[in-house]
């Protein structure tokens, strides 16, 4: 029975991840999530947000279906430092008893949760594709081997941390009211910031692969470097982001951070275009999840067709100019 | 500058993965197993570490026998020593990161270098976790990477960009593609990698904390339409997307 209680007072501390006073759109799918299981679990949600003069966004989380949020800011946090976001993390777990700590498997929350983790004696689930309750405990579900399977996964401690994959947990707006927000002070010392971030730089304001809603992806088919311009033609009017094969990248067509595939990076958008890619089983690992893929090859036999949704078997050269105009005219654009 | 360089062995990016009688785990018949991807460039970054500031590269392992595979591989490439710490257990990311905690507390190097993830379990954790449980700093997918004195100034990828961190020494770092490209063996190197002693020892067990209750393929996407042949398909594409999909 003793179990049964602890279920009772499930309180899950979800971290809100902000940048320069803006949150991510991760934030808002963990708040989400964390409220979804509350609710089967008659639980409370305590959203966190860390960084600098970010009090004034906090109530924002409360849409989501946050019951409360902590605010711990200091212009020392302004950029992730792991340690210092590691220590507030388990900090505010302790302070509200927390059993549950959830983030999303971004760069930050895959980089801060394993410590987070094994600071509080906890398991990790990383990179969780489905959360649900089972028989009152978490169960998680997870993509192994670059998605080629999945796996159910328990957590057998009794604090949990859990990282949920970007991009795929649905944005749940619910007719909240207000949280409270409480701002936390938190004594920072030297010793939490022996790895400190100094400076960020964003390419371009360029759109990454991994946080796109749509993907257009060129492989060796597109024979050079210079070819990928109608890719981006593409994407600038579906407002989209251009990804690159493992072929594409070794060859220095593109760059490392654009690939997408087991070695790369993995994707989940809501329509995935492949051009000129065959369809390995390491690129199809990092992008099956796509909810709509279109492939696009000469190659009639090519492994891509067994995946894709739609096919046009054909010049990608002839085909890809021709879509964009097609996109632009329905789009009115 | 002594590092200590973890390497893991895992199924080819190639292979295709079946799940096992049990329901638990892979089916292992007929899958090439390799030196995981990332750890080549943490090998690399090791070595370049080496013959820049001197000191020697330890390559480490935790499996079975077949790790020893791999570790070969590592001294090939040119580690001064290779250890497996032999465990044929199932370990999840913690169990992983304290084992291989315990061996580099003895060696207390500078720096410690993992691959970014393996491309087994894909937790991407066990790097980050050994720098908590050695109370070090440490840097994840890091591209790029220079030494000063007892500091690193590191750049790590993030979404759409990079953050440049420093770090204070002793530290881990994580390697991403990019952040050098891996040499090739020389003959030479995997002739004399052959008879190089591998050290084994064998690391305390630890309770899972993250059971596996199952795993299974991921449903098959039902066989989907080729639209057309030639770039007259284009408008029905486009119509399939607007009314079909319902995404444009």
């Amino acid at each position: 029975m003793e179990q049964e209680e602890d279920i009772e007072r499930m309180k899950i501390l979800a971290f809100a991840e902000q940048r320069n006073g803006k949150f991510k759109k991760a934030a808002f799918e963990v708040v989400s999530v964390a409220y979804t299981l509350a609710q089967q679990t008659g639980g409370e949600v305590i959203a966190l947000v860390i960084g600098d003069s970010i009090d004034g966004i906090a109530s924002e989380l409360g849409e989501y279906g946050a019951h409360r949020v902590l605010v711990v800011q200091d212009p020392k946090l302004a950029l992730y430092s792991p340690i210092a976001y590691a220590r507030i993390i388990v900090e505010m777990a302790a302070r509200e008893n927390a059993t549950v700590v959830l983030l999303s498997a971004t760069a930050l929350g895959k980089d801060c949760a394993p410590r987070v983790a094994v600071k509080l004696n906890a398991g990790l689930a990383a990179d969780c594709i489905a959360v649900d309750i089972q028989d009152g405990d978490i169960r998680a579900t997870r993509p192994m081997y670059g998605g080629k399977v999945l796996a159910d996964v328990k957590i057998t401690t009794p604090v949990k941390v859990l990282t949920i994959r970007p991009n795929v947990f649905a944005v749940q707006s619910i007719d909240g009211t207000r949280p409270q927000c409480d701002v936390v002070s938190v004594s920072l010392q030297d010793a939490d910031f022996t790895a400190r971030t100094t400076a960020v730089t964003i390419g371009s304001g360029k759109l990454d692969v991994a946080e796109a809603d749509i993907v257009i992806t060129g492989g060796r088919g597109l024979k050079g470097p210079e070819n990928f311009k109608m890719l981006e033609d593409l994407a600038e009017v579906l407002g989209g982001a251009v990804g690159a094969s493992r072929a594409a990248v070794d060859a220095g067509w593109r760059p490392h951070g654009d690939q997408v595939g087991q070695t790369g990076k993995t994707v989940s958008p809501t329509l995935y275009i492949a051009v000129g890619v065959s369809g390995s089983i390491q690129h199809v690992a990092g992008m099956s999840s796509s909810k709509y893929i279109v492939a696009i090859n000469k190659d009639k036999d090519a492994p891509i067709f067994q995946i894709a949704d739609y096919g046009i078997v054909g010049d990608a050269f002839e085909i890809v100019p021709a879509l964009t105009q097609e996109v632009k005219k329905l789009l009115g654009k | 500058m002594n590092v200590v360089v973890c390497v893991n062995h895992v199924p080819d990016s190639a292979a295709k993965i079946n799940v096992a009688p049990d329901g638990k785990s892979i089916d292992k018949t007929g899958v090439a197993f390799v030196l995981n991807p990332y750890d080549e460039f943490a090998i690399e970054e090791a070595l370049r570490i080496k013959e820049k500031h001197g000191g020697e590269v330890i390559a480490v392992s935790l499996g079975g026998d077949s790790h020893k595979e791999t570790l070969r591989k590592a001294l090939a490439m040119g580690v001064d020593k290779a250890v497996l710490l032999k465990d044929e257990s199932t370990r999840d990311s913690f169990g992983v990161a304290t084992a291989l905690a315990e061996y580099i507390k003895d060696v207390a190097p500078d720096v410690i270098l993992c691959g970014k993830q393996s491309i087994d379990a894909d937790n991407a954790a066990v790097g980050v976790m050994i720098a908590e449980l050695l109370g070090i700093p440490s840097v994840s997918v890091v591209v790029s990477m220079k030494l000063e004195g007892a500091q690193a100034i590191v750049e790590r990828e993030i979404e759409g960009g990079r953050e440049t961190v420093e770090v204070t020494l002793p530290a881990l770092f994580t390697a991403q593609k990019g952040l050098n490209e891996p040499r090739y063996p020389a003959l030479k190197g995997i002739m004399a990698a052959k008879s190089k002693p591998i050290e084994e020892r064998i690391p305390s067990q630890v309770a899972q904390k993250v059971e596996v209750v199952a795993i299974r393929r991921p449903p098959s996407k039902g066989t989907g339409k080729i639209v057309g042949t030639d770039v007259s398909a284009v408008p029905e594409l486009v119509r399939l997307l607007h009314e079909e999909a319902k995404i444009l």
